[in-house]
């Protein structure tokens, strides 16, 4: 290149100048892209392992709360106890002393036992809910009375914990909730096979319990589960119709700005707020039933409403106009053109405006705490009337607990709540996957 | 360039090239004159404008268009770029009606009925005039659903099998079946930017309209394609009455019967396409259709 300048005298043509100023710059423009590529690279590794950092923590610490502690006992269903009378009547059945069959198992078991203290310690092996698992057993089939049968029942959380681990037994006495002769009825136990881990199907079958090893999310996953359909078919029509007016018929004047700007700070208001909405209008004016997954919805609806419509509103203006325009063109009616052309393509769009508000609605809590979600409440919910909780509240109300074996179970419903959103999210990729392949 | 139409009523055009244009002529109308000269009305119109404005919010666009468009006829508007040819012909369907900033005044009346008037329903309207836009834009959907869009929306087809003949006979006439009729269901997206432009013109044809008003409908195609819908235009001109942009002084001077000269938002002249490209009244129509400037 210099060679030819200095031979060639006459002024450098346009072209070559033009070919030396990009050749001088483009190592500097490179350099620059390869930067702007590390920045992201570097923001996605970040954000990856924090990530993963989130997910070990959790998992690390709820993954053994999907195993409990069992305890083999066989049991004399002792008719004396259980029907003096020998009617066989379910309701004597139903009322039988299912507790103490379970005492006088674990008596004859150890009956070097005597003294109360000592009893009482012993019984404290046994979750209480052994006594309700008898009691279950016979009202299915009351000819068990008289038999012997072997169950097994879980062992109370805290043989539990001891044998996951969870507490030592190298600390004194005094630091530990379980005392020395228990724990070696724990090692006779366990030597004699009577004491195993199994897979915790109460986790997932039972409703919440003040005894750790009988609670379960399956309440707080079916009223999350309710409350997100009532949200979603509330939330998704309305924020999609409304959208679609704004966008598509509203005229521009100062109400549609008005309304605009509203829809704009609903967004950003706390969602506590909605809690006191909802409880000032469903339950108190309205009056919607407390902790009802009815009314759980209605407020998470007004929480995801904003987030819905702003979505779709920037979903709809990112369909080009000139599609409008040509269905205009040929004479489609406005609500022909945006049913037939702009949803289409602003409905991949609107599905993820969706999604987010979905899953913001599954993590809230506050505003359920509100309305009264927040109850202790046992049984698995069956109607949108049903008091019930959501998982969030659940995550909340377990984190507070004192005994340790809740630790492990949040941690486990957090992760179920993980999965949950997953799968939510798996189906929305999937069906914004089924709106784009028809183009 | 004859062998490719052989439009039977402009035989003068063809033996006149352009750069005969008589120059240095003592009557024509100074440039500076903004008024529309020539012809502005026909006997039979099938549209008449009277006093058209469009303004783009505070912005004029065109300015005070008073011009009849007859029926059966191929009416060529030409014009550098930016003058407003769109913008007019955009006022005859009132496309311009879905752009908000847009603002359209003056009186149009079609076969005596004022477009803008009460009792106008656009999508009548625009069943009645159809338009192929300036930039091609299929819908994202199947070769077959643009095409097969506007019968079904307008109940034209009872069966699927009478939709599939409306189908193929716009194609054909479009002059792109050949090209497409294995792929019917494949994307209009995924057609080169020639054949969106013949789909959307299939598209408009479907419906059957009345007037056809076409953007530059030649502006990507091949002389090949350009000669098969310069053929469409001219047996469409039988039936209907249509409005062609073009950017090409040739192909107006071989597909139109009367050429309308934009110039800055002022419709400067009208007239026989014959008269406009021998013997232009005013000095920029001259100017214009010799090439000195646009
Ligand atoms: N949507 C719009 N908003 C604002 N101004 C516009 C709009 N469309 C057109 N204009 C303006 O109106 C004037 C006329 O535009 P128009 O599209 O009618 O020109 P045209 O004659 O069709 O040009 P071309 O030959 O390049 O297509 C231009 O100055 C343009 O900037
Ligand atoms: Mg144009």
């Amino acid at each position: 290149m210099n060679k030819h300048e200095t031979t060639n005298k006459t002024i450098p043509t346009a072209r070559s100048k033009t070919k030396d100023i990009v050749r001088q710059s483009l190592k500097k423009r490179y350099n620059r892209e390869r930067r702007f590529k590390w920045h992201g690279q570097a923001a996605i590794a970040v954000a990856l392992l924090l990530l993963l950092i989130l997910f070990f923590s959790i998992s690390g610490k709820g993954y053994t709360a999907f195993q409990q502690t069992m305890m083999s006992l066989d049991v004399y269903l002792d008719p004396e106890i259980l029907d003096p009378e020998g009617s066989r009547d379910p309701a004597v059945l139903a009322r039988g002393d299912y507790g103490g069959i379970v005492k006088a198992t674990m008596r004859r078991m150890f009956p070097e036992v005597t003294g109360r203290q000592d009893k009482r310690a012993l019984y404290a092996l046994v979750s209480s809910g052994a006594s309700f698992m008898l009691h279950d057993k016979v009202m299915e089939n009351p000819a068990l009375v008289g038999q012997r049968v072997s169950v097994w029942v879980p062992a109370d959380d805290e043989v539990d914990m001891l044998m996951k681990g969870h507490v030592s037994r190298d600390v004194s006495e005094a630091d530990r909730r379980l005392s020395d002769q228990q724990l070696v009825w724990i090692d006779q136990l366990v030597t004699e096979g009577r004491i195993q881990k199994q897979f915790n199907t109460a986790f997932f079958t039972a409703g919440d319990s003040r005894d750790p090893e009988l609670s379960g999310i399956r309440g707080a996953l079916t009223g999350s589960l309710i409350t997100l359909v009532i949200t979603l078919m509330l939330s998704f029509p309305v924020g999609v119709a409304t959208a679609v007016y704004l966008e598509e018929f509203a005229p521009r004047n100062r109400w549609t700005d008005v309304i605009e700007v509203n829809i704009n700070n609903l967004a950003a208001v706390p969602s506590i707020v909605f809690g006191l909405l909802g409880l000032a209008v469903f339950i108190n004016f309205l009056g919607f039933p407390r902790s009802a997954p009815l009314v759980g919805g209605l407020v998470l609806t007004l929480m995801t409403l904003p987030t819905i419509i702003i979505a779709s509103r920037a979903a709809l203006k990112s369909v080009p106009p000139s599609i409008r325009e040509a269905a205009l063109g040929v004479g489609a009616s406005p609500m022909q053109t945006i049913l037939f052309h702009v949803l289409p393509l602003a409905m991949p769009g609107m599905l993820t405006g969706t999604i987010i508000g979905m899953a913001q609605a599954l993590g809230e809590t506050a505003p359920l705490l509100m309305i009264g979600m927040v109850a202790f409440i046992v049984d698995v919910p069956s109607g949108i009337y049903d008091p019930s909780t959501a998982l969030p509240v659940q995550i909340f109300l377990w984190a507070d607990s004192p005994e340790r074996a809740f630790v492990e179970r949040t941690s486990a419903a957090i992760m179920v709540l993980l999965a949950f959103l997953i799968s939510m999210n798996a189906v929305s990729v999937f069906l914004r996957k089924r709106f784009e392949r028809r183009w | 360039m004859d062998s490719i139409v052989n439009p039977t009523n402009i035989p003068a055009v063809h033996t006149t090239s352009i750069s005969d244009v008589v120059k240095d002529r003592s009557d024509v109308v100074s440039r500076e004159n903004r008024s529309t000269v020539g012809e502005t009305i026909v006997e039979d119109p099938r549209i008449s404008c009277l006093d058209v404005n469009v303004y783009y919010g505070e912005k004029p666009a065109i300015r005070q268009v008073g011009l009849e468009i007859a029926r059966n006829q191929v009416i060529a508007m030409i014009g550098p770029s930016g003058c407003g040819k769109s913008s007019f012909l955009r006022c005859l369907n009132r496309m311009n009606d879905t752009i908000p900033a847009c603002q359209v005044t003056g009186k149009i009346l079609m076969d005596g009925q004022d477009i803008n008037g009460k009792g106008i329903d656009t999508v009548l309207l625009r069943a009645e005039v159809g338009m192929v836009f300036q930039k091609p834009n299929p819908f994202p959907k199947s070769i077959w659903e643009n095409v097969a869009f506007g019968p079904r929306i307008h109940g034209l087809a009872q069966t699927k099998k009478e939709l599939d003949e409306i189908v193929e006979k716009s194609l054909i006439q479009a002059g792109l079946w050949d090209e497409v009729k294995d792929r019917l269901n494949q994307p209009g997206t995924g057609l080169s930017g020639g054949q969106q432009q013949r789909l959307c013109i299939a598209r408009a044809i479907a419906v059957n309209p009345e007037v056809i008003l076409m953007d530059e409908p030649c502006s990507a195609l091949d002389p090949i394609a350009t000669a098969k819908i310069e053929e469409l235009i001219d047996k469409l001109r039988l039936d209907y009455t249509i409005c062609v942009v073009t950017h090409s002084m040739q192909q107006a001077a071989r597909i139109s019967q009367r050429t309308a000269f934009f110039h800055l938002g002022d419709l400067i002249e009208v007239g026989e396409t014959k008269q406009i490209f021998t013997k232009p009244l005013h000095h920029l129509t001259e100017d214009y259709i010799t090439g000195r400037f646009g």
